[in-house]
């Protein structure tokens, strides 16, 4: 078992099907660029984002097996990062016309990239403060904190007029209008992850989730390897905020809620917990199904006048689905599988000698 | 060489090693044994700083272990099998393997190809997820996965818990093979009979204290222990 040298042809020999999807994924997105109208291209830009927000939560609530809860909170900060390092200091006296803005940042413009990965810095100290205490213990006590502070950062956010603008929000920041932005570093954090996933490091990880007192007993320090999970968890999080605030344009403390968690949360369980393709598909059929259902909200009358039909009625219809799905897939839909081109060969067989054997037995009993 | 001076672990305020001394000379196999109840895990475990101990000293070739992390006890080389086997159950046998050299960052190749020659059946079964492992080949896989961290102290916590006799007796077999590749083996055992057997010094632990020691063929022999330990009575 000497360690093959990979070389480029043989890269491409067994990876020839990764890279003719990878081809036509970018000519998907050039496509939708060009011709899709907004409100699509704002559908697909959120479902990159998600992807984003719910590989971070997967990495720790999945991979670490740490009960994080603080989606929300690690995104605001990535938000109002940016929101408050991009808007173009001519135009902030408008923005802020209650209270100006605290001098020291008054003058401070910084690229897009740039605030963007403050952002994400500032999320994962955040988290390192978070974590200091809590991941030292066993058990939910994450999962509590991490909730408690996704709400004390909404409210901090609310009353720091000077820095955030209260409760008026943050507008005017300069826009991302095309997918390139959010796809690629939601490609980014997926090779980011995947390679992090297989390292030992990430072995690490999954060996915590499994079986703490047996990863200890290997010379694994627990709470430095959880701290690591967390803390890139909410750096992903904290970016994902930041392209959250550039897709809008502005940002409010109400966008925070920690309702916003649970649609991460949701997306993990229904995706597979400890899985980055279940992740990436949950992402996009949670967010896309959110959107879709919306004709549920509108009224309408099957002749006699029912009015079931009315704002809210597509989450009772979601939630419904989602039940059903958590009834017949209980591991989510992918588990903790990956979805290669060996799991889809494999599934289509499957099928396919389930069906042979149908009709075989169709065939028995017709003699 | 591995030893212990006056080890007091308390759980709260029971004590559950009451001072107890110990050694462990390099290159041999050095068992505890005792009834349930007696500390021995809580000893095993406080070598390695999984329990803290209340007072006394562990010193490894003349190192104080006592205050350090298990990642710093691991890479002095002394690596526990805890009992009950805890192996990774939803990772494959060879993310298994692995995990066991996280503390390495050299090639692990030969280590693996290694416990494979020792234990073929896991080497069959490298892609199954370790959960779904027979007793014996998860406490196979504990002890292959230990291997990996390569110990000059292995200590392992009940080997033989809930295994079939001849499952029991190859573990044991292994055992050997291990010792006579020169790893210092501390072995804690409700199977004294097995455990004496390949043993070159034993230490008997009850409630806390140690109550007897001697070579393993001393322990064999005596009345007492085979009536305690061995299932003798003193009718026949």
């Amino acid at each position: 078992m000497n360690t093959q040298k990979m070389t480029f042809s043989s890269f491409i020999k067994t990876h020839w099907k990764t890279i003719v999807f990878l081809g036509l994924l970018l000519i998907g997105i050039a496509l939708a660029n060009e011709f899709a109208d907004s409100y699509l291209r704002r559908i697909l830009n959120l479902c990159a984002i998600y992807t984003i927000v719910s590989l971070g939560m997967n990495l720790v609530n999945g991979f670490t097996g740490q009960f994080s809860l603080g989606q929300a909170g690690f995104m605001a900060i990535g938000a109002y990062t940016v929101a408050i390092f991009t808007v173009p200091v001519e135009m902030r006296a408008s923005v802020f016309y209650l209270e100006p803005m605290a001098p020291f940042l008054a003058n401070i413009e910084l690229p897009f990239i740039g605030a963007l990965i403050l952002g994400g810095i500032f999320s994962a100290l955040v988290a390192f403060l978070i974590g200091y205490p809590c991941l030292r213990l066993r058990g939910d006590y994450l999962a509590i904190a991490t909730l408690g502070f996704s709400e004390i950062i909404r409210i901090i956010f609310t009353n720091t007029q000077t820095i955030t603008n209260g409760a008026l929000g943050i507008k005017g920041i300069p826009t991302i209008s095309n997918l390139w932005w959010t796809y690629g570093i939601a490609l980014l954090v997926i090779i980011a992850t995947i390679l992090l996933v297989n390292s030992s490091y990430g072995r690490a990880f999954k060996s915590i989730r499994e079986d703490e007192i047996a990863a200890e007993a290997m010379g694994i320090g627990l709470f430095k390897t959880k701290m690591t999970s967390f803390m890139i968890g909410a750096f992903f999080t904290g970016i994902a905020g930041g392209l959250f605030a550039a897709l809008l344009g502005t940002v409010d403390p109400k966008q925070f809620y920690f309702t916003l968690t649970y649609n991460f949360l949701l997306i993990i369980v229904l995706g597979g917990m400890g899985s980055i393709s279940g992740t990436i598909i949950s992402s996009f059929i949670v967010t896309i199904g959110l959107e879709w259902l919306r004709f549920l909200d509108e009224p309408m009358a099957f002749g006699l006048d029912l009015p079931i039909f009315r704002p809210g009625f597509r989450m009772v219809i979601f939630s419904l689905l989602l039940m059903i799905i958590v009834l017949f897939y209980r591991k989510g839909l992918m588990g903790t599988n990956e979805l290669t081109w060996d799991f889809i060969r494999k599934k289509i067989r499957s099928i396919q000698s389930r069906l042979g054997r149908k009709t075989s037995i169709d065939g028995g009993e017709k003699k | 060489m591995l030893k212990i001076n006056n080890l007091q672990v308390a759980y709260g305020g029971i004590e559950a090693v009451k001072g107890i001394d110990l050694e462990v000379p390099d290159g041999k196999i050095v068992t505890l044994i005792g009834a349930n109840g007696a500390g021995k895990s809580t000893t095993l475990r406080s070598i390695v700083n999984l329990v803290k101990a209340k007072s006394g000293s562990i010193t490894y070739n003349g190192d104080e272990l006592l205050g350090l992390d298990t990642t710093q006890i691991v890479d002095k080389g002394i690596t526990l099998v805890p009992e009950g086997r805890h192996v990774f159950p939803d990772l494959t046998v060879l993310e298994n393997l692995k995990i066991g050299a996280y503390m390495r960052k050299d090639n692990l190749e030969d280590d693996i190809k290694h416990i494979y020659s020792l234990f073929p059946r896991l080497e069959e079964r490298s892609w199954q997820a370790a959960g779904t492992l027979s007793g014996g080949e998860q406490q196979m896989l504990a002890v292959g996965r230990a291997m990996m961290s390569k110990p000059k102290l292995l200590m392992m916590d009940e080997p033989s818990l809930g295994l079939a006799p001849l499952i029991v007796q190859g573990i044991f077999d292994i055992i050997k093979t291990l010792n006579d590749e020169g790893m210092t083996i501390l072995l804690i055992e409700q199977n004294a009979n097995m455990a004496l057997k390949i043993a070159d010094i034993a230490y008997v632990l009850e409630t806390g204290k140690i109550t007897r020691q001697g070579t393993g063929a001393e322990l064999l022999a005596d009345e007492t222990i085979k009536e305690a330990y061995l299932g003798k009575s003193k009718k026949n």
